[in-house]
């Protein structure tokens, strides 16, 4: 049986593992990256924790649950549980060589490569990655110690483990330095969302899951067999340290009041850490326009800002997202997801050596066309737009041989020399199966299986 | 005198590679900016009897860009050429494009041009060109890449200008001439 083509309105929901199209209030989580020592071991890993992966029709559906369960698996770990090489090789290259290999080519070089990572990332031994989501850490720290019992019951191996948590306040989400997160999330077909304002239309549903019709208005060449790819994503994992010191001590540096702090830590992202985009308040924060989704959203660039007078062409958002600047943006949208890890670093305290920062997500139909991209182009060529010698302020390989521009009349003003405020200390490329395929796999993945 | 002095005439000889030193790209090696740009030669095989089918395309574009004049605006391109040539009995196409982006980065954006202004539809006449194009980017691209032949001389007289540059310099000219007509 071949793929169909399948409009978004019939979006598989049942089949479709939650991840990528619920949002759940968790404000705890913990990642475990897994090893199978035998194919036998994995399959019996995967037939005892299928029951618990919710569904996208499910989730949020019924009574609030308290904890979310995603289980995702890299190339090895889909040859690991018997998938035949005949199938195999019909993935995507990039996924068949992991993040690992292709760091050069998304940029993750110098201190971010991969001989710097941490937890066997960058190992073929990764295998699978099991995405628990809590409603609290008390929760976590259950579902932890229930699923440390089952992995040593049926001899799967925990390579290495991230617990995350929300950072207070509780009211919304945002990351160590400080930044509002959430505020541009991509809608597709299928779901009956309405995108707020400024956010794009919305789109078709195989942007992010195999075997829908992408925004080319057909169903592009998947891998086989059908029952392992329908409904299924690619995940591309990251764990991106934050120095929160070092970009305090930035701030101070280039910085000598409070608000001139404020106004370069906003031209660096593009956004207030309020969320108030720089393009509508250019001059001074505006939190009340920053929690506000209808407005906060509503901009673009060539319209109303084409010289970056007010958001700069190199700040963070203006590259992720580039608006009515860019070309075939609805082909580069992805899904996030992810959260915060280690502990706050209370204002004006020194730099203490414990690691924090943000591990999460990014959701697409293919890696090598919208996770790829954006790191190969928009965060790390320095050729981006034309700047000259400039990458991504926050996420982009830095090391003090880079600029950032700040348009400004009568004449510009250039911080040469940006210090790294991020480091990548790991990554790996996922296989986020459907419901069936999981059922497919761990029944030995054989055809005779799939029925 | 800087190497990227648009004012001193340059030539680059080019490894039989493409390129100096191997940097990976998403889709393959990353060819290098030379004095006049980024680029690339695509040679196929034309499909026996398709001649004519090519160069009906050719008053296509034409037609496009006389009423489109932008639709390839994204692409950074200084120049295309088209060109038929035989070698005994057969017919041959050379497609030669220089531009101002690494063509590695923008290999869908420029697949995603080329179909909506038709210029894919030409790549049907090729032989080799992926019977599923439509539904296989990375089989486009790998095409692609195949039948690039990269240079092995490069000569510039106005080297390392972008496209930009010159729009922008021969704008400024425009508006100096004006501001100069308003002063008389």
């Amino acid at each position: 049986m071949t793929v169909g083509a399948q409009s978004g309105a019939t979006l598989e929901l049942d089949d479709i593992q939650h991840f990528l199209v619920n949002r759940t209030p968790a404000l705890a989580a913990r990642y475990e990256f897994l090893t199978f020592p035998t194919s036998g071991i994995g399959r019996a890993w995967l037939s005892g924790i299928l029951g618990k992966v919710g569904t996208a029709r499910t989730v949020g559906a019924g009574p609030p649950d308290a904890r979310w369960v995603t289980v995702a698996f890299t190339w090895n770990g889909l040859r690991s549980l018997g998938v035949c090489e005949s199938s195999l090789e019909t993935f995507p290259e990039e996924f068949r060589q992991g993040m690992a290999a292709r760091a050069d080519i998304i940029g993750t070089t110098g201190p971010n490569a991969p001989e710097h990572w941490i937890g066997g990332l960058a190992s073929p031994d990764l295998h699978a990655i099991v995405i628990l989501f809590a409603r609290d850490v008390a929760e976590r720290e259950r579902c932890r110690e229930e699923h440390a019992r089952f992995l040593q019951e049926c001899g799967a191996r925990l390579l290495s483990s991230l617990d995350l948590e929300a950072l207070p306040p509780y009211d919304y989400a945002h990351e160590h330095f400080g930044y509002r997160d959430r505020l541009s999330q991509p809608v597709f077909e299928g779901t009956g969302e309405v995108p707020t304002p400024g956010s794009g239309g919305v789109l078709k549903a195989g942007e992010f899951f195999l075997g829908y019709e992408d925004e080319t208005g057909v169903v592009p060449v998947l891998p086989k067999p059908d029952v392992l790819i329908r409904n299924g994503s690619y995940l591309a994992y990251f764990r991106l340290q934050e120095h929160v010191a070092a970009f305090r001590d930035f701030l101070r540096q280039n910085g000598t009041t409070e608000e001139a702090q404020e106004l370069i830590a906003a031209k660096l992202m593009g956004r207030w850490r309020s969320g108030a985009p720089l393009v509508l308040s250019p001059d001074k924060d505006d939190p009340e326009l920053g929690k506000d989704m209808q407005r906060n959203n509503d901009f673009n660039y060539k319209g109303m800002d084409p010289y970056g007078y007010r958001c700069p062409v190199g700040a963070h958002i203006r590259r992720m997202n580039l608006r009515d600047t860019g070309h075939n943006m609805e082909r580069r949208r992805v899904i996030r997801r992810g959260g915060t890890y280690g502990p706050l670093l209370p204002q004006d305290a020194p730099e203490d050596e414990v690691e924090r920062g943000v591990a999460g997500f990014v959701g697409c139909a293919s890696i090598v066309r919208q996770y790829e991209f954006a790191m190969n182009v928009w965060v790390n060529d320095a050729a981006f737009m034309d700047l000259g010698n400039e990458r991504d302020p926050i996420i982009g390989t830095q090391d003090s041989s880079f600029d950032f521009t700040m348009p400004k009349r009568p004449i510009k003003k250039t911080i040469k020399g940006l210090p790294a405020f991020t480091t990548v200390k790991g990554g790996a490329y996922f296989f986020l199966p459907g419901i069936k395929a999981l059922r497919y796999l761990s029944a030995g993945a054989s055809e005779s299986s799939s029925s | 005198m800087n190497e990227q002095d648009w004012s001193r005439p340059a030539a680059m000889a080019i490894p039989k590679e493409g390129y100096f030193k191997l940097e990976k790209g998403r889709y393959g090696p990353i060819f290098p900016r030379t004095p006049i740009g980024y680029g690339f030669t695509i040679i196929a095989k034309v499909k026996p009897g398709r001649e004519e089918a090519l160069r009906e395309y050719g008053r296509t574009i034409e037609k496009t860009i006389g009423t489109t004049p932008d639709a390839l605006a994204v692409l950074k391109l200084h120049s295309l050429k088209w060109v038929l040539f035989d070698i005994n009995n057969d017919t041959y196409f050379m497609y030669q494009g220089v531009f101002d982006t690494d063509f590695d980065k923008y290999s869908e954006d420029a697949i995603a041009i080329f179909t909506a202004t038709g210029i894919t539809t030409a790549f049907v006449n090729l032989e080799g060109f992926p019977e599923d194009w439509k539904t296989n980017a990375p089989a486009v691209i790998k095409f692609v890449r195949d039948h690039h032949r990269p240079s092995f001389l490069e000569y510039g007289e106005y080297p390392y200008v972008t496209g930009d540059e010159i729009k922008k310099a021969l704008r400024m000219k425009q508006a100096f001439s004006g501001m100069l007509d308003q002063m008389q």
